[in-house]
């Protein structure tokens, strides 16, 4: 697409300078710290798996019994006991799930030779990483198979029912309806659960848990769904919460193909402690690059918190970050969804041209990012007429400047949890407004000195200044005082820091180096 | 007696839209149906003027039916705390300077497993929502918004150490009745460490109604379309003994 903005390259370059410098202080603490989850989800990746009678699941039962014989263990890495118990048991991976989960104590046999525990883990990570491999390739199968026949942005759809066969049912409606996209809510709170429910499950509040039975159950029906409407069905969950990065292992593993997942979003919406959140992202973020999975990043939060009109430099800002820390976790531009939205007041005077010139400024500034497009959801208030009208602004916005990715506004937002109609209204809607202006962004320029082009210049100038004093306050300290989305996180507050670990001179993860490694990331 | 009826173009043609989803297959069959299916409802006459497949098995009807019952507006008392009398923000903060005499200190939260702040931002935030502000701008007002997913007790605690006047409660999520469990949590607590009558209790959200809050022991309950200075309104005026 022919730019329209006429943005100036230096400045832009500079906001990503400034990104780079803010992430770097960052960066050095996460590559010196692992967590719970990461090394959960470190043995998930080695094939942890299953639950106690009690449903705690095995890859926290490990890293409690690690913990429960020294603390102070945790800093060589949990896989070792692991692979140990292993080597130890001569077991296969499934029976020693079983046997932990029937109470067998990881720490209750000595470590062995250590040469013969590095080879036992080498091939777990083998068979683990292959099988992420096999997934990737065999989405890169159905996507060639169905090339050119998903719409354009994705339609993105969510159901929520809470019952994941109920879900299935509504998924296969969405795409019957032209969804390409299906995420699947989790239940509210889940991104406060330190662990990942086991099995397949239908209770459920808002939405449905994410387990890796869950994600297994909606690929398959959306599989067989996509065969039927001849395109690929792209399944979404939500790599985010507590358990960034084992969410990341289970989807990975179960060919999910998008992941919510925000580097901050943790921090200031979820009330989770800074310090886990940053370590946690990374390593969920390695395993997403590793398995081609786009994550969708959550800006278009900033907006529902704060004013749309006043903070909209919040959005660029973050997405500048959002973008640097994926860089640095080996993810390239074509996987980083970067969010924004559609959310101004809709009495405001010209707020149109304000949602398109900030649509159109994401697009030039992320010309490579499938970009996530979120629909209005703080002004939709019940008049359900009034919102399908919101809708079609919005869906001519998200056409005109060519996100990559739409989720689909609901005229009962605000309401209820949409109908099976409210589905079908939408996408009908999205494809009328899509196909009727399927041109009309290589078909327009927009005024030199007009209000949409002054409207895109003021914010990325409003960025870059922001982004300045973040620098000179360091992005921890920024979110501390409260720089982010109005809202202040002391460093040692928050949900989860006590998961937090420091490493050792003796710490062992070699998923971790191999994925560092495969993603082309310096020690 | 004033009976009314709904109005399409004349009055008392008592025409209604609906619109619905039938578990079957578009078509002839699945159109009658829809049209006996409003008729069964009680509507005199019914127009099915559009529908479409859903899906294989379901189908999407907008109907019209033209309705006898009425209504004698007379007869009908609002469950509302009548939002239609509140002040604005100045006239609030003039009342507490003159009836109240000391800053009002008010404690919110989404509480629960709620993860929704969207109410309790709109009611709290400075910022507020729709060109009202939030009670945190209100200068006479002490206003602490705890945000989501506060546990009953928490809350509390928190209250009795600011020494609130009045507790707001956001509940959002409504599935499997989870507000009515988390709002009846609540009022026990306070109950329990004998604290109910230290607090004005209000509970806020989209689907909750003043009958409804009262009937679990709140104060108030304001549903969909209230904003801070009706929140304030309630307060301030129940505090000065006024309501």
């Amino acid at each position: 697409m022919q730019p329209k903005l006429h943005l100036p390259a230096d400045r832009i370059a500079h906001a990503r300078l400034l990104a780079t410098r803010i992430a770097a202080p960052v960066q050095d603490f996460i590559d010196s710290h692992s967590s719970v989850t990461v090394e959960r989800a470190t043995l998930r990746l080695a094939g942890a798996d299953g639950a106690n009678a009690d449903g705690v699941p095995v890859p926290n039962l490990v890293v409690d019994q690690v913990r429960a014989a020294d603390p102070a263990l945790l800093e060589d890495g949990v896989l070792l006991r692991y692979v140990n118990a292993l080597l130890r048991g001569g077991d296969s991976v499934e029976t020693l799930n079983r046997k932990i989960a029937e109470g067998f104590d990881v720490m209750s046999l000595p470590l062995g030779d250590r040469a013969a525990l590095e080879k036992k883990a080498a091939e777990l990570v083998e068979t683990g990483m292959g099988r992420i491999q096999s997934m990737r390739e065999q989405r890169k199968g159905k996507l060639d198979e169905h090339k050119d026949k998903n719409n354009s942005p994705l339609l993105y759809l969510i159901v929520a029912t809470g019952n994941i066969y109920e879900d299935v049912k509504q998924a296969k409606a969405a795409v019957k309806q032209g969804a390409d996209v299906i995420a699947v809510i989790r239940t509210t709170a889940q991104s406060l659960l330190d662990y990942v429910p086991f099995g397949p499950t239908t209770e459920g509040f808002g939405g449905t848990y994410a387990t890796q039975e869950n994600f297994r159950i909606m690929r398959k029906a959306l599989d067989e769904a996509g065969d039927e409407a001849g395109r690929y069905i792209y399944l979404t969950n939500y790599a985010s919460g507590l358990c960034m990065p084992e969410i990341a292992a289970s989807g990975a593993i179960e060919r999910l193909d998008m992941m919510l997942n925000d580097s901050m979003y943790g921090i200031l919406f979820r009330d989770i402690n800074m310090y886990r959140t940053f370590v946690d992202q990374k390593f969920s973020r390695m395993i997403n690059a590793f398995a081609g999975i786009i994550i969708n990043t959550g800006e278009d939060n900033y907006l529902t918190t704060s004013d749309a009109v006043e903070k909209a430099y919040t959005v660029l800002a973050s997405q500048f970050l959002n973008e640097q820390f994926g860089f640095l976790a080996g993810m390239p531009a074509k996987l980083l969804g970067l969010g924004h939205a559609f959310e101004m007041e809709p009495g405001i005077k010209n707020g149109f041209l304000y949602e398109f010139a900030q649509a159109q400024m994401a697009r030039e500034i992320f010309p490579e990012h499938p970009l996530k497009y979120m629909p209005p959801t703080k002004f939709m208030t019940g008049d359900i007429f009034k919102g399908l009208a919101m809708n079609t602004m919005f869906n001519f916005v998200s056409k005109a400047t060519g996100q990559g990715i739409h989720l689909l506004g609901m005229l009962t937002e605000a309401v209820h949890t949409p109908f099976m109609m409210d589905r079908y209204l939408a996408v009908d809607n999205a494809r009328y407004v899509m196909n009727n202006i399927a041109d009309f962004a290589e078909d327009i320029e927009f005024r030199k000195d007009g209000i949409m082009v002054k409207r895109a210049h003021s914010v990325l100038a409003e960025t870059i200044s922001f982004m300045e004093d973040i620098e000179k306050t360091g992005l921890f300290d920024a979110i501390a005082k409260g720089m982010f989305a109005d809202v202040k996180r002391p460093k040692d507050g928050g949900k989860g820091l006590e998961g937090l670990i420091k490493k050792g001179p003796a710490y062992f993860n070699p998923f971790e180096t191999y994925l560092a490694s495969a993603l082309g990331l310096g020690k | 007696m004033n009976v009314i009826r709904p109005y399409g173009d004349t009055l008392d043609d008592g025409k209604i839209q609906l619109s619905f989803t039938l578990p079957v297959a578009d078509g002839a069959k699945g159109r009658e149906a829809a049209r006996k299916l409003v008729l069964s409802l009680g509507f005199l006459d019914c127009e099915v003027v559009h529908s479409a497949a859903l899906s294989a098995d379901f189908s999407f009807y907008v109907v019209y039916g033209k309705t006898e019952a009425s209504i004698d507006y007379d007869s009908v008392v609002a469950d509302e705390a009548s939002a239609d009398a509140s002040m604005g923000m100045d006239e609030v903060n003039e009342y507490i300077k003159q009836k109240i005499g000391r800053k009002v200190v008010v404690v919110g939260a989404c509480t629960g497993f709620d993860a929704h702040t969207v109410g309790i931002d709109a009611i709290m935030n400075m910022k507020g929502y729709d060109h009202h502000y939030g009670l945190e701008r209100y200068p006479e007002m002490e206003a602490y918004n705890l945000g989501a997913q506060v546990p009953n007790e928490k809350l509390i605690d928190f209250a009795l150490k600011v020494k609130a006047d009045a507790i707001l409660i956001s509940q959002v999520v409504t599935q499997k009745d989870t507000h009515i469990h988390n709002m009846t949590e609540f009022v026990e607590l306070l109950e329990a460490r004998g604290l109910r009558d230290k607090f004005i209790c209000i509970v806020g959200g989209p689907r909750i109604g003043n009958k409804l809050a009262v009937e679990l022991g709140y104060d108030v309950g304001f549903g969909r379309g209230t904003f801070a200075n009706d929140v304030a309104t309630y307060i301030v005026k129940k505090m000065a003994g006024e309501l």
